[in-house]
């Protein structure tokens, strides 16, 4: 199988889910190219042909102009499969390639069988499997799902340029907003979600949080809500925390919740649903309703 | 100005799913059904725009489904939308992210909308692929995960949420399509007056298969529970037991409990 794995560049630099993309690579087997839009300072060490263009000219963020060089790549190499990183770039980027050429798409894949992806469906509560018709097809994996894999090698760079006109203008990054608090620190983190039902519930939380003598965090529709700032949101777009105790409190546990808190010594989960994902990760799963459950364990504790 | 909203009706999230005869996707029998949460963040955006311009532009609210739809577009006419158009197909589950987007793109082809504002995904299939694929069908512009929108004299100004807290600003002129990230906004709910004068606006109805034959790119199966890879205890019963228990094993297993 020929594969195009397409990296990512971001504020100057190439990022690590590179590493995941050789990872899938020789999970899956077969030969690899890249494509990349970044710079010839900073390509990942690896031994095959690096389709390179120039982001100073072409800019980080360019989905046209850069749909138009993949195309480009993709007629050079004729993959198999088109591999991206299900991110910010590769849901924006995926579908205009796939479009372009008329093949399938599957989105977020987390493993494969045959010709079969699997992914993930409602919530990430179920999972099913999804099969390409066309013959070649355009894949985004999930961050994490595939280990990361330094590669190795000098890759045989060949540069990329067009004159199609771009249809969006790029305007520059914000910066992350600053934390107020640090979860990433505290040895004990009490997180609410959206199971608590409403913002006058936060405090039945704090509580809890209090008595265990740990910070207070969220899940992501929780800050959405505005029940509680962002600086308390833990996730992929939140803070990365790895407490001895993590306790969640009517959190369902979405991918990006996931990926934020599942290093955690030890996770302690209140769900009055018992598929709920976070069970997945969860060493005690407590099947109640997060209400009564948290304010009887918090008279307990104090 | 002319905008369309393009919404899903999607099950409950906390529902017990449970694969259909074919598992090839779930079985919608007991199911609750409502509109696809990042869709409410786009009939949102484009209600409050037409508030901006003094209620100048009309906005279209498309939903693709059979008769239970209905009930999602009337919500969303309820919360500001002017007119709605309703594509049957009774046989939704089956089409993939391509076939959608062929459906809405021979709709909207025809109409010659100035904005289209979707979710960035939907809550059940979460492809993330209808939005952009419409763009690319009808050749217009297109960026994705709006945390931030602002709209002045056929320019849009695009706040992307990115990863790990950075976000991208991008600017593109209309016509154009957004789809939309939780948080953008904060949706409204719908009031009793506007829930009975959404019941006096348009609902135009046409049929999937009119629209658009395309054939599927993708086949689905297995659709499955996980399988369970922790280690973890479930625990059920009456609270007073529950918190018993998670003393006794948060002393046992953790340190932080004395």
């Amino acid at each position: 199988m020929k594969l195009l794995l397409v990296g990512e560049y971001r504020e100057g630099r190439l990022l690590d889910t590179s590493a995941e993309l050789f990872g899938f690579a020789a999970a899956i087997g077969g030969d690899a190219s890249i494509f990349l839009v970044g710079s010839a300072e900073d390509v990942p060490a690896f031994s095959g042909a690096l389709y390179l263009v120039d982001a100073g000219l072409y800019g980080e963020y360019n989905p046209e102009v850069h749909k138009q060089l993949l195309l480009k790549a993709v007629e050079e190499v004729n993959p198999d499969l088109i591999v991206f990183i299900h991110s910010s770039y590769g849901w924006d980027l995926a579908p205009r390639v796939a479009a372009s050429l008329k093949v399938a798409q599957v989105s977020e894949v987390i493993g494969f069988a045959d010709n079969a992806y699997e992914v993930g469906c409602c919530n990430a509560k179920m999972h099913r499997n999804v099969t390409p018709s066309t013959s070649k097809a355009v894949i985004t994996i999930q961050a994490g799902a595939f280990p990361a894999l330094q590669s190795e090698g000098t890759p045989l760079v060949k540069v990329l340029s067009t004159d199609v006109a771009s249809t969006t203008e790029f305007l520059g990054y914000e910066p992350a907003e600053a934390k107020d608090v640090n979860l990433a620190k505290a040895e004990i983190v009490v997180s609410a979600g959206r199971g608590i039902g409403k913002k006058e519930n936060i405090e039945v939380i704090r509580s809890l949080a209090k008595a265990f003598g740990g910070e207070l965090g969220a899940s992501r529709p929780v800050v959405d809500a505005g029940w509680i700032d962002h600086g308390h949101q833990v996730g992929s777009t939140g803070q990365t925390v790895a407490p001895k105790l993590y306790v969640a409190c009517g959190i369902s546990g979405s991918i990006q919740h996931l990926a934020g808190m599942k290093k955690s010594g030890f996770i302690l989960a209140i769900n009055k649903d018992k598929d709920a994902p976070i069970g997945e990760v969860a060493d005690v799963l407590v099947v109640a309703d997060v209400l009564q459950f948290v304010p009887a364990l918090t008279a307990k504790l104090s | 100005m002319k905008i369309l909203v393009c919404i899903k009706q999607v099950p409950d999230m906390e529902s017990h799913f449970r694969p259909n005869g074919s598992a090839t996707w779930f079985d919608e029998s007991d199911l609750a059904f409502r509109m696809n949460e990042y869709d409410e963040y786009a009939v949102e955006e484009a209600v409050k725009l037409k508030e901006q311009l003094g209620g100048e532009p009309e906005i279209t609210v498309l939903s693709i489904g059979p008769d239970r739809v209905i009930e999602a577009i009337k919500k969303a006419l309820a919360i500001g939308c002017d007119r709605a158009v309703h594509i049957n197909e009774s046989a939704v589950a089956s089409k993939e992210p391509w076939q959608i987007a062929s459906i809405i793109a021979a709709y909207a082809r025809s109409i010659q909308f100035d904005l289209v504002f979707t979710g960035m995904q939907s809550q059940d299939r979460g492809s993330a692929q209808v939005g952009v694929l419409v763009a690319e069908l009808l050749g217009i512009p297109s960026t994705t995960t709006l945390v931030g929108f602002a709209y002045a004299d056929g320019v849009v100004t695009a706040t992307r949420e990115l990863e790990g807290g950075v976000k991208g600003k991008v600017r593109l002129k209309t016509p154009a399509l957004v789809t939309c990230q939780l948080g953008l906004n904060s949706p409204r709910y719908p009031t009793l007056p506007n829930i009975m004068k959404a019941r006096k606006k348009e609902i135009t109805t046409f049929q999937a298969g009119d629209l658009s034959s395309e054939p599927p790119l993708t086949g689905s199966s297995s659709f499955r529970h996980p399988e369970k890879k922790g280690s973890g205890v479930v625990l059920e019963g009456s609270v007073d037991e529950l918190v018993e228990k998670v003393i006794v094993i948060l002393k046992d297993k953790t340190a932080v409990l004395r």
